[in-house]
């Protein structure tokens, strides 16, 4: 099993979502935060001064598939949140030891 | 001072008094509409609600008031008055020219700032700017002048006391027409046509805004005797009164046994049905009429609502069109249907009884004919006026903006710096 977390943009989450659920994925968690990245936030102006936005909104979504489905997963994520601009995020993957179904005690990839 | 002259001066006190009362009601309408919409938009509404202000008194002061109470040609338009120029300041009628034309000034916004709520969420902030200057410059002050500036219209008795079709018809159909060419906000409508909820973002704002909608109308109906000399005002102000009540009460039972609960929002366009509906009859019926028209009024919202949704998916963020349009359709009727000549001739609307009380159907048709050219001009004016903003600088944002939020966008801030949770769509605290 992996844990992927994702950011993404935003406005990009409705259509991830939508490309993940086509897939067949079994659950999703998504938060909403604010971070940056290599471009250290934005620059906006309020009543005529710059002001510099250090934290962008974003969405971070954190998921568990199997290990055959990892490599699909990605692409489906790539493309549905892919624009071009600066900004589209980052997909990290990490190995989970177990999981645990609480209804029925099931036990890994069956819990998922 | 002689008795004549204090008679003018508490004329123009009270006409004043009353215009601004109905000045109010653009932060009424203003919370409303972002009662009823997203945070992310909220910004973007309140610099519509400004502006539309700004640039129709504008409009208004250069060329719309002498459009609507200029000296009559065909019935259909006035000629002179531009930029005030008739108004002396140095005689008693001419200083009464200013407080009519503040009072005049502000029911004409009123007109423009009901389409910012039905196009809200996605309507471009430039192509807005221009929609409100054509409204307050050309398209209102025509009915206007029709119904309240010696038009044809009231050459044929009809009866619209304070603007349920002057001004509420007029500003419901140019919603409609406004909605409609925009499209439906993203995500409000799936590809098999289901209608999906986008919930308001802060309900007590929006009931803030109905109070002082409601509130501002006791400026707006009892003002239009356009004299605190007619005691009249006390009667136009029960009627008004009751009329919103009963709009509230009907809209609540209606959506309370149709969906089980009693939903604020629909309750709180209740209220403003019957505040609508009850705009034209005010002046000329009893309080008993008064119950019966907003209730009825209040009905009707609840159906116009979801007909302009699920029937012909015209995305109206805050239902204005069934408020304003319906419902002054509705009450601009209801004239030919309540009228009683006690009530009618005390506040100086004249001897006419309507259906129900001995006058047979002349009035109702008369009320009919305003209605039906109201809309056909409107209807014109406005699909021209909307078609070709979208033709030439667009009337809509792009999509990424439109999810993003119009704050961000167009105005590059956020109405809740730091408090906003607006991304991830979950409509229900609890889980269903």
């Amino acid at each position: 099993m992996k844990q992927l977390e994702c950011i993404i943009k935003p406005f990009k989450l409705d259509d991830v979502r939508a490309a993940l659920c086509e897939l067949g994925i079994t659950g999703l968690t998504a938060f909403e935060v604010k971070g940056f990245g290599r471009q250290k936030g934005r620059t906006a102006r309020y009543r005529g001064s710059e002001m510099d936005i250090g934290f962008i909104p974003k969405i971070y979504l954190k998921m568990v598939v199997k290990d055959g489905d990892v490599e699909k997963t990605i692409k489906v994520i790539k493309e549905a949140a892919r624009t071009g601009e600066i900004g589209d995020g980052k997909i990290f993957i990490s190995s989970i030891d177990d999981a645990i179904r609480i209804r029925t005690g099931e036990r890994g990839e069956a819990a998922l | 001072m002689n008795i004549t002259e204090i008679a003018k001066s508490v004329d123009i006190i009270w006409v004043l008094v009353s215009a601004f009362l109905v000045f109010f009601m653009q932060a009424g309408f203003a919370m409303v509409a972002t009662g009823f919409t997203r945070a992310k938009n909220a910004a973007n509404i309140m610099m519509k609600s400004l502006m539309d202000f700004c640039v129709g008194s504008i409009a208004y002061w250069a060329v719309g008031f002498g459009i609507m109470f200029g000296a009559d040609k065909l019935g259909l338009f006035g000629t002179n008055g531009w930029f005030l120029s008739t108004a002396n300041p140095s005689n008693p009628d001419g200083l009464w020219q200013f407080a009519f034309w503040m009072f005049q000034v502000v029911f004409a916004a009123t007109a423009a700032t009901i389409v910012a709520g039905a196009m809200a969420e996605r309507a471009k902030f430039s192509a807005y700017l221009i929609y409100s200057f054509f409204i307050s410059l050309i398209i209102y002050p025509v009915v206007g002048h029709w119904i309240w500036g010696g038009g044809w219209l009231s050459n044929l008795g009809f009866v619209d006391f304070a603007g349920s079709t002057v001004v509420h018809s007029v500003g419901g159909w140019a919603s409609l027409i406004g909605a409609s060419v925009l499209g439906a906000r993203l995500g409000k409508y799936d590809k098999d046509g289901k209608s999906n909820a986008i919930p308001g973002h802060n309900i007590p704002l929006a009931t803030l805004g109905v109070f002082i909608l409601w509130f501002g109308w006791f400026g707006f109906n009892p003002g239009s005797t356009l004299t605190g000399l007619n005691g009249s005002i006390a009667t136009i102000a029960v009627t008004t009164n009751l009329a919103a009540a009963a709009g509230a009460i009907a809209a609540l039972i209606v959506v309370w046994l149709q969906f089980r609960k009693p939903d604020p929002s629909m309750t709180l366009n209740g209220a403003l049905a019957g505040l609508v509906s009850v705009t034209a009859p005010c002046a000329c019926i009893s309080p008993l009429s008064a119950v019966i028209i907003g209730a009825i009024g209040g009905v009707l919202v609840v159906y116009a609502v979801e007909f302009f949704d699920k029937v012909l998916h015209v995305d109206d963020p805050v239902g204005a069109i069934s408020v304003h349009g319906v419902c002054g359709t509705w009450g601009t009727l209801s004239v030919g249907l309540f009228a009683q000549t006690a009530y009618g001739e005390a506040s100086g609307v004249g001897a006419i009884n309507g259906l129900f009380f001995g006058g047979g159907l002349h009035q109702f048709l008369t009320q009919l004919v305003g209605v039906v050219s109201v809309f056909a001009w409107v209807g014109v004016m406005a699909f021209t006026l909307f078609y070709t903003l979208k033709k030439t600088i667009g009337l809509r944002v792009s999509p990424q903006e439109e999810i993003e939020g119009l704050d961000l966008g167009e105005h590059d801030l956020a109405s809740y710096p730091d408090f906003q949770q607006t991304t991830i769509k979950s409509y229900h605290l609890r889980e269903m």
